[in-house]
């Protein structure tokens, strides 16, 4: 029993935080290889996070995409798909989202936010659900038809947010939606920064995903699906059924996820939204292990180092690019948790190697 | 642990699955390494890194799964890795003249020109006891090699590993198999969760003997059982056709009743359509023709969901692929099928109070030894993941169950107590549909026996006139 306990620990906990800090350390050596000094740039990368005024609240504010992603992807991981197009549900539910939060005017915001949400999410469901259905129904990998289909949705992006009367608004000097109904838009839950209640939902929703996938029979079939096809299938569970529904859950939370971000943040959708984001995302789902608790610090660690990126490139000259080093260094140490076995292995005495030579014969007379 | 093996006899190595028969042999053909003690051969110690050490030695390993390459000949098979070249040409008729020459010393009848491919399962067999012999192998290890014969290639493998140790060969035998040992084997070795637990000989000691001493405990090796009562038809499969996953006719016009309070067995060659039957009574495979009825209700296109719904159990012939889900715990494997139905679930949310108790009545019935339902069932032994299987399908009360390789990879012991319920099912109204390549298990469960080859029904027998060697020969087709 302790020896489960003790490699829960080190999975969830232990590769997780070395790989940040080994990430770290890796990182530093690009940054001597590029001139400069490690320290101060990452001292410049703390302060620009979490001590320089509102820094603290912008982190948040970058958290909350990356903490919606996280849950998209660590839900499909969970059910065995690889969900590499939250980018693509993040701007269909962002373009859903906002047509729906524009065009709707003079109702009260508790009625107004919710529908805006409510459309968003439907479109990121939408949309994830076809890369679901092909593989249902054709066995098409996920992995290919959600890239193509990330794709298709910045085409569709770009081309309804520049084509007037689509979803140009009119006189404007850059392509891009019309503004949000105020009552529409999120507001701000601390007074002096952008931090707004999109925070909050994303807050929620990492124990009501939980929820689903621990405490349902639909996160029940959609372990079962992603541990063993074989198995759910002979129970009876419909294993077509539930990747579609999972993708379409996915979905959801990445349309989730772009809505939120235009409705706390740009107001509006131009096609260039996402950034990103829902790449960024598998590496936070990664990061935390699918697990839904997990994908909140992942999140915060991703919402800092993206908002202390900048800083740290203004005060060091480091470039801040250097982060997506640091990144991409983490997600290999966390692929890899036998690296930091070994890692850890280093650190320890050599194990014990005494060969025991056993040639006596257990033979009680038959 | 020390083992002793003789030129010029049979020794077998008898364990039930788990207990380290294969890893010993493994450490011997090089494809373990021990963590200590030594190998002497032929009065040397000897260091084998891997298989060409063992191969240099003179020892030779048929494993239980063919190494083979199938669009190859017999010839290319055998000389592969070791070719008889003229400037980098194969010379492949010096190699087929050796392998005929090989082949007449030790009665292993292969035309070395066949491609693998066209052979039966029997035959590959011999490719590889041929392949053996051909690299000079002193020493053979055969690692359960009867599982996938026909009553009459056993007999003819018999043959083989005789004329081999009249040569002054040795042969080690691994099985789990009690009647082979007794027929083959010079001296026996019984191991029990990796250690030697007795050396004797068919002479020293019974059936009952080994059965024991392999178990730990005395067994039961007759299913007791009274004779079957059979009620009302409940299963009627109908002039059915099935296909396998390349599209070929996999069942064959196959129809066939069974009965409450009876157990059908159908026996045959492993990949006779089996497999395919088992899957389209299920509803996880589409049915081409014919028709399935569960007491006069027609499922043949039912899903799998309304199969399980309609009184249907399944205990599917492959346990790691469709029986259980390794990664989920004990309980959660026992609701699998139920999962989303009252008491398990009220709405979309789970009830773990009732799936506890339920799951813990399940352990107590059917004697899974687990530490809790929580426990994830790759840690339970074969035995214990079979058992839960058996007691999910059996818990929800079915009026027919289809019992595929009930206890295939499962210990003795196991093996036992799943006969028991079985029979004892039986005897509560339960209709059985027994599929196994195990014919011992068709013979001493069934109270009819139906025998399967390429997909049709040949023949079904009642169970007194069901004798083993007219059932062996119509498992070949020849009948």
């Amino acid at each position: 029993m302790s020896s489960r306990v003790t490699r829960w620990a080190f999975n969830a906990v232990l590769v997780p935080l070395v790989s940040v800090l080994s990430g770290f350390l890796v990182g530093a050596i690009a940054i001597v290889a590029a001139g400069a000094d490690p320290t101060q740039a990452y001292l410049a990368l703390f302060q620009g996070a979490f001590t320089n005024h509102n820094a603290f609240a912008e982190t948040l504010v970058s958290t909350t995409p990356y903490a919606l992603l996280g849950l998209a992807v660590a839900l499909g991981f969970r059910a065995g798909l690889f969900n590499i197009g939250a980018e693509g549900q993040f701007y269909i539910g962002s373009l859903t989202g906002i047509f729906v939060a524009y065009s709707i005017h003079g109702l009260p915001a508790v009625i107004e936010i919710p529908l805006g949400l409510l459309a968003g999410m439907a479109g990121g469901a939408l949309w994830a659900s076809i890369a679901g259905a092909l593989k249902a129904r054709f066995g098409a990998h996920e992995v290919i038809t959600t890239i193509m289909l990330n794709y298709v949705s910045f085409q569709v992006a770009s081309y309804l947010v520049d084509t007037p009367g689509r979803m140009l608004a009119p006189h404007v000097s850059t392509p891009r939606t019309p503004d949000a109904d105020p009552n529409a838009i999120l507001p701000i839950i601390l007074s002096g920064s952008r931090l707004h209640l999109g925070f909050i939902v994303a807050l929620l929703m990492v124990p009501a995903v939980w929820f689903l996938i621990e405490r349902t029979t639909i996160g029940f079939r959609l372990r079962a699906v992603g541990f063993n096809q074989g198995a759910a299938r002979t129970a009876g569970i419909s294993v077509g059924w539930t990747i579609v529904l999972t993708m379409a859950l996915s979905g959801a939370l990445a349309g989730l996820a772009g809505i939120v971000q235009v409705l706390g943040v740009n107001f509006h959708m131009t096609d260039t939204v996402a950034a990103g984001y829902g790449f960024d995302a598998i590496a936070v789902a990664l990061l935390a292990r699918s697990n839904p608790w997990g994908v909140l610090p992942a999140a915060f660690l991703f919402g800092a180092l993206h908002n202390g990126a900048s800083f740290m490139q203004l005060q060091t000259q480091v470039s801040a690019d250097l982060i997506s080093i640091v990144q991409a260094l983490v997600i290999i140490f966390v692929a890899a948790p036998s690296i930091v076995a070994f890692l850890l292995r280093l650190r320890r005495a050599p194990a014990e190697t005494v060969a025991i030579t056993q040639r006596g014969v257990d033979t009680p007379a038959a | 642990m020390d083992l002793v093996v003789d030129w010029g006899q049979v020794h077998a190595l008898l364990g039930e699955n788990g207990a380290g028969k294969s890893t010993l042999m493994n450490v011997v053909y090089g494809l373990v390494r021990p963590d200590s003690g030594e190998i002497i051969f032929d009065g040397k110690p000897v260091q084998i890194k891997g298989p060409l050490d063992a191969i240099k030695l003179g020892i030779g390993m048929v494993h239980q799964h063919f190494m083979l390459i199938p669009p190859l000949t017999v010839a290319e098979n055998i000389v592969l890795g070791n070719e008889v070249a003229n400037a980098g040409v194969v010379d492949l008729d010096e190699a087929s003249k050796k392998v005929d020459e090989l082949s007449r010393r030790f009665h292993l009848e292969v035309n070395p020109r066949e491609r693998i491919a066209d052979l039966s399962v029997g035959i590959q067999q011999r490719v590889e006891i041929l392949k053996a012999l051909y690299r000079g192998a002193r020493l053979l290890i055969l690692d359960e090699p009867t599982a996938v014969l026909t009553p009459q290639e056993i007999r003819g493998l018999f043959e083989v590993v005789r004329a081999l140790t009249a040569e002054g060969k040795a042969v080690i035998f691994i099985t789990h198999k009690l009647a082979e040992v007794m027929e083959i084997a010079n001296s026996i070795t019984v191991m029990r969760r990796g250690k030697v637990v007795a050396t004797t000989s068919p002479a020293e000691a019974t059936p009952a003997d080994l059965a024991r001493m392999m178990v730990g405990r005395p067994v039961l090796l007759r299913v007791d059982k009274k004779p079957a009562e059979p009620g009302k038809g409940i299963l009627a499969i109908d002039d059915l056709v099935v296909m396998d996953d390349r599209h070929h006719v996999a069942v064959d016009h196959l129809s066939l009743d069974v009965r409450a309070g009876e157990i059908v067995g159908v026996a045959g060659v492993e990949g006779n359509g089996q497999n395919e039957l088992v899957e389209a009574l299920m509803g996880l495979r589409p049915i081409r023709g014919g028709a399935v009825r569960i007491e006069g209700s027609d499922i043949s296109h039912a899903t799998t969901h309304e199969h399980l719904r309609s009184g249907l159990g399944l205990i599917p012939p492959d346990r790691h692929r469709m029986g259980v889900v390794l990664e989920l715990s004990v309980a959660d494997n026992l609701v699998l099928d139920d999962h989303d139905h009252p008491p398990f679930a009220r709405w979309f949310i789970r009830q773990f109070d009732a799936i506890r108790d339920y799951a813990n009545k399940l352990i107590k019935t059917f004697d899974i030894r687990v530490q809790g339902p929580d426990q994830p069932v790759s840690s339970l032994s074969g035995g214990n993941q079979q058992k839960l299987v058996v007691a999910r399908e059996l818990g929800t009360l079915p009026k027919l169950l289809i019992a595929g390789q009930p206890t295939r990879g499962v210990d003795v012991g196991s093996i036992e107590f799943i006969h028991r319920q079985l029979v004892s099912e039986r005897d509560k109204g339960l209709a059985v549909l027994l599929v196994s390549s195990e014919l011992d298990e068709v013979l001493s469960l069934s109270d009819r026996v139906a025998v399967i080859y390429r997909g049709k029904l040949v023949a079904v027998l009642d169970a007194k006139d069901a004798d083993r060697d007219r059932i062996g020969l119509l498992m070949a087709g020849a009948a």
